[in-house]
């Protein structure tokens, strides 16, 4: 009894800027602009995804195919949640403004946590199993036999693509050898007779329908190789050699970048990749192993 | 220690002098203060960065007056980044949710006199603000601060200047400060998770604690143990830099055509090590502002915490849980496929946790007595950004879609709404909500309306463009885009975004100007202006120097006692002994 009245000795009650009861004026302008203001967000998102305003280009590969399908999947499961949860907070908030209704009282709702936890578990954890498969098949599943290997060395600040060329082998590199300036830039060992045929060029060109396996790898910082029609990307680490594996299915020109912070020129980083025809494949190699 | 003891320091004890009293205080009330001040000025700080690389992205030939030079270089627009993302995170987002709120409202909150070490809490804040200016440094070496983003990634950091501007001594400074910050960060732990577990006043249960203090004492545990490993990760790379050693470096690394005398290290180790850290600190940035939205939205819905236990138990599964999912920061790092997997399970795990709180957050309003005053306002804010944030970063923690989004503008906007503008909705509703208490003065209602509305409309007007930006898959850390073919079509939106920024950052002063203007003339503030429940609020304002005056409370009942019903009043305070029911003497007043 003593410590209640004594807790309550000088308390702001009545002067309080809260009313303990009683309706407190213009609430009804904050909840209206509230709600309005999340309707707004809905409404705007929803516009701008499903008038497809801001689209990646479209994917060349079957997997890509499968990981706009996953996007896809996401994007309705988190696309809905994201709708009935702000709507839901903009007609809470309008509803329940205080216009002297009584407060309906509760602790909570054990039956509806469960219901409600159990839910997100089923789909947070389905989203999370229906999109490995696009994962595991670019970077699990081992090359098939006729599979084109092209090494990809990323430097600052720029791409070089070396192709084993007509025996199959890639030469030896040597650190110590990288000379750009005499036209060694991946410091080939020029003792190793493997090496000798081997192309580098500037920008990837490789056939179309045809498994390509990319070995990404990195002289000096680590850089990365994204190209959004493959709906892929990968850093290039160095010290590590990492394979990419995919199959194009579209004749083009496509753009790489570097996505990977890698110094003061990291934003021009960039080169082509070539999907071009079987015989295109041929004639390309056959330019590029001509002396010069 | 029950209120009968008497507290080791005579409430009249007052410290001599202007240094004891406001400088080197040992009193957690005016530590709280001044980690408070130095987040408002890192913050600005801060901003003022954003703003001078949003001008650079949206027109690049535009000369800028701070530029040496006029128009921006490349490795001046990183070095800004690096600088923003550096005082943002740590000098703002990990200091003020926790060590300025958490500092001054922890032992009032729990009915304690003081902090568990006085001195170590002041000791902690020094050092974080030496911290501060030796960041600052940075910038005024001659070749300027470092350009590797507050990530700084291996070898990039790892090598000195060779790999780029601001890689020598700014990257050296930067690693100090961080280090500094660190030890201050690992003590105020200390201080937190001793006061919380020792201190409670007679009564005080854990289950009748305040949720702003189970997030402040989750947080500090996760403070604790992440910390040490940013601590010894730091030392690492200083060493690969000035000793010889690499931790980080492999062998054959040919930067600028000159070898590189190194071998034997990974630089994904700096990537596990960093994201160890890493993660657990974006929860450090975001559980306190939960704890406070919690509260908040109880006390101006009149309502208990729908779920208090749920509530409570998801706090300390989402710090659990931020310990686990660190690799995903790593998916297309070069770390092994399966690890990505594994890593990707655990990340949409913890999405449960967070969902459960959202709920409650919704539950706790519904069927309320919704008073808008602005930290409420600001609490119904966070609730519609955490729902935005989080919900994109159910994209980003699935591998197959990393490949598209990583490193792109989509991963700026789902950090940036989550740490960026929700933690500071959180911050913002605690200043809005304790001001009273800490001044004994009312903010401007009118101005802090105005403040919610530009603000709560500006960043989104900022950050939902920038998911979009990166769908498209405009990569991020890009001073420019001119050699990108396919960003031309995305220049208006930077533009968009750019304008956005100002007019937020502008709408800021309002904030700024009720803040300090309210401090010296705002309306004084009575005892417990809100209706609160909570120890806090049965106190002056602003409290005396041992909170209270000598007479301890005991506590009886949970923190969210609203709206019970039979009671006289719509609120019962924790330490109101005896039956609710029960009506007071009208001679009390």
């Amino acid at each position: 009894m003593q410590s209640f009245r004594a807790s309550f000795a000088g308390q702001g009650g009545a002067t309080g800027a809260l009313r303990a009861s009683g309706r407190e004026e213009g609430s009804a302008a904050p909840a209206a602009i509230l709600a309005l203001l999340l309707t707004i967000l809905v409404l705007a998102t929803i516009y701008i995804f499903a008038a497809r305003l801001f689209l990646p280009p479209a994917a060349i590969t079957s997997i890509g195919l499968q990981v706009d399908h996953q996007y896809l999947l996401t994007l309705c499961a988190t696309g809905a949640v994201f709708v009935l949860a702000q709507l839901a907070l903009a007609l809470t908030v309008f509803r329940f403004r205080d216009h002297g209704q009584p407060v309906r009282f509760s602790r909570g709702n054990i039956a509806m946590e469960v219901v409600w936890t159990a839910a997100t578990m089923a789909v947070f954890l389905g989203l999370g199993m229906s999109g490995r498969k696009a994962w595991a098949e670019t970077r699990f599943a081992a090359p098939a036999a006729d599979v084109v290997q092209v090494e990809v060395t990323e430097n600052q600040f720029d791409y070089s693509f070396r192709y084993p060329g007509a025996d199959g082998k890639f030469g030896r590199l040597v650190p110590e050898m990288i000379s750009p300036a005499t036209g060694n830039p991946l410091g080939l060992d020029e003792n190793d007779p493997g090496g000798k045929d081997d192309i580098v060029t500037a920008s990837l060109t490789v056939p179309v329908n045809r498994p390509v396996e990319l070995l990404i790898r990195a002289q000096d910082v680590i850089h990365n190789f994204f190209v959004r029609e493959l709906r892929l990307q990968q850093d290039a680490v160095p010290g590590m050699i990492v394979p990419l594996n995919f199959t194009a299915t579209t004749i083009g020109r496509y753009e790489i970048v570097c996505t990977q912070l890698c110094g003061m020129e990291h934003h021009r980083m960039h080169s082509y990749l070539n999907v071009v025809s079987d015989a295109d494949y041929r004639v390309f190699l056959a330019r590029q192993a001509a002396p010069q | 220690m029950n209120s009968a003891e008497q507290p080791s320091r005579d409430s009249s004890e007052r410290p001599r002098g202007f240094l004891r009293s406001y400088v080197f205080s040992v009193d957690h009330k005016v530590v709280g203060l001044q980690y408070l001040f130095l987040a408002l000025l890192a913050v600005t700080a801060g901003i003022i960065l954003s703003l001078l690389m949003r001008l650079h992205l949206a027109w690049p030939e535009v000369h800028l007056p701070f530029v040496h030079g006029g128009v921006m270089l490349p490795e001046q627009y990183l070095a800004l980044v690096t600088m923003h993302g550096t005082i943002m995170v740590f000098f703002v987002l990990t200091t003020a949710p926790q060590n300025a709120f958490g500092n001054y409202f922890l032992p009032i909150q729990i009915g304690a006199p003081e902090m568990a070490f006085p001195r170590l809490n002041s000791i902690s804040f020094w050092l974080t603000c030496v911290a501060f200016f030796c960041l600052l440094a940075a910038f005024f070496v001659p070749a300027g601060a470092p350009i590797s983003g507050w990530t700084a990634y291996t070898p990039l950091s790892g090598l000195g200047d060779v790999t780029g501007s601001g890689e020598g001594a700014g990257q050296t400074i930067w690693i100090v400060s961080i280090l500094i910050f660190c030890i201050a960060s690992i003590l105020s732990a200390v201080n937190f998770i001793s006061t919380t577990i020792d201190m409670r006043a007679p009564g005080m249960t854990l289950m009748r604690m305040p949720l702003t203090v189970w997030a402040w004492f989750v947080t500090a545990i996760l403070s604790l143990l992440a910390f040490c490993v940013l601590l010894a990760a730091g030392i690492l790379l200083l060493l690969d830099r000035n000793f010889g050693t690499s931790f980080f470096l492999p062998a054959g690394l040919v930067v600028n055509d000159q070898l590189q005398a190194h071998s034997g290290g990974s630089p994904l180790l700096w990537q596990h090590l960093f994201w160890f850290f890493g993660h657990p600190e974006v929860y450090i940035a975001i559980l306190p502002g939960m704890g406070v939205v919690s509260h908040v939205l109880a006390n101006f819905s009149r309502k208990p915490v729908f779920g208090y236990k749920a509530m409570a138990l998801a706090i300390c599964a989402i710090g659990f849980l931020g310990f686990l999912v660190w690799g995903h920061h790593m998916f297309v790092s070069g770390m092994s496929p399966y690890s990505s997997l594994t890593f990707s399970v655990l990340t949409m795990s913890i999405g449960v946790p967070s969902a459960i709180k959202t709920f409650n957050w919704v539950g706790t309003i519904w069927g309320g007595k919704i008073q808008f005053k602005t930290p409420m306002l600001f609490a119904v804010g966070f609730v519609s950004l955490f729902v935005t944030g989080g919900l994109s970063g159910i994209f980003l923690a699935q591998p197959a879609l990393d490949n598209m989004l990583h490193a792109t503008y989509y991963v700026v906007a789902h950090f940036h709404i989550v740490m960026g503008v929700a933690s500071v909705f959180g911050l913002f509703a605690a200043t809005y909500y304790w001001f009273p208490k800490m001044f004994g003065r009312m903010m401007n209602e009118t101005l802090a309306k105005a403040h919610f509305w530009l603000t709560f409309a500006g960043t989104y007007c900022i950050f939902m463009p920038m998911h979009f930006i990166g769908i498209v898959g405009e990569p991020r850390r890009y001073a420019e885009f001119s050699a990108l073919d396919y960003a031309t079509a995305l220049e208006p939106l930077h533009r968009f975004i750019t304008i956005a920024a100002f007019v937020t950052a502008a709408a800021q002063l309002i904030f700024f100007w009720n803040f300090f203007r309210s401090m010296r003339r705002g309306e004084k503030a009575p005892i417990n202006p809100w209706n609160a429940t909570t120890l806090e609020w049965i106190t002056a304002s602003p409290p005396p120097l041992d909170n209270f005056n000598g007479r301890y409370p005991t506590v009886y009942r949970g923190p969210y006692e609203y709206s019970v019903p039979g009671a006289t009043e719509d609120f019962i305070p924790q330490n109101a002994a005896g039956d609710e029911t029960e009506r007071r003497p009208s001679n009390d007043r």
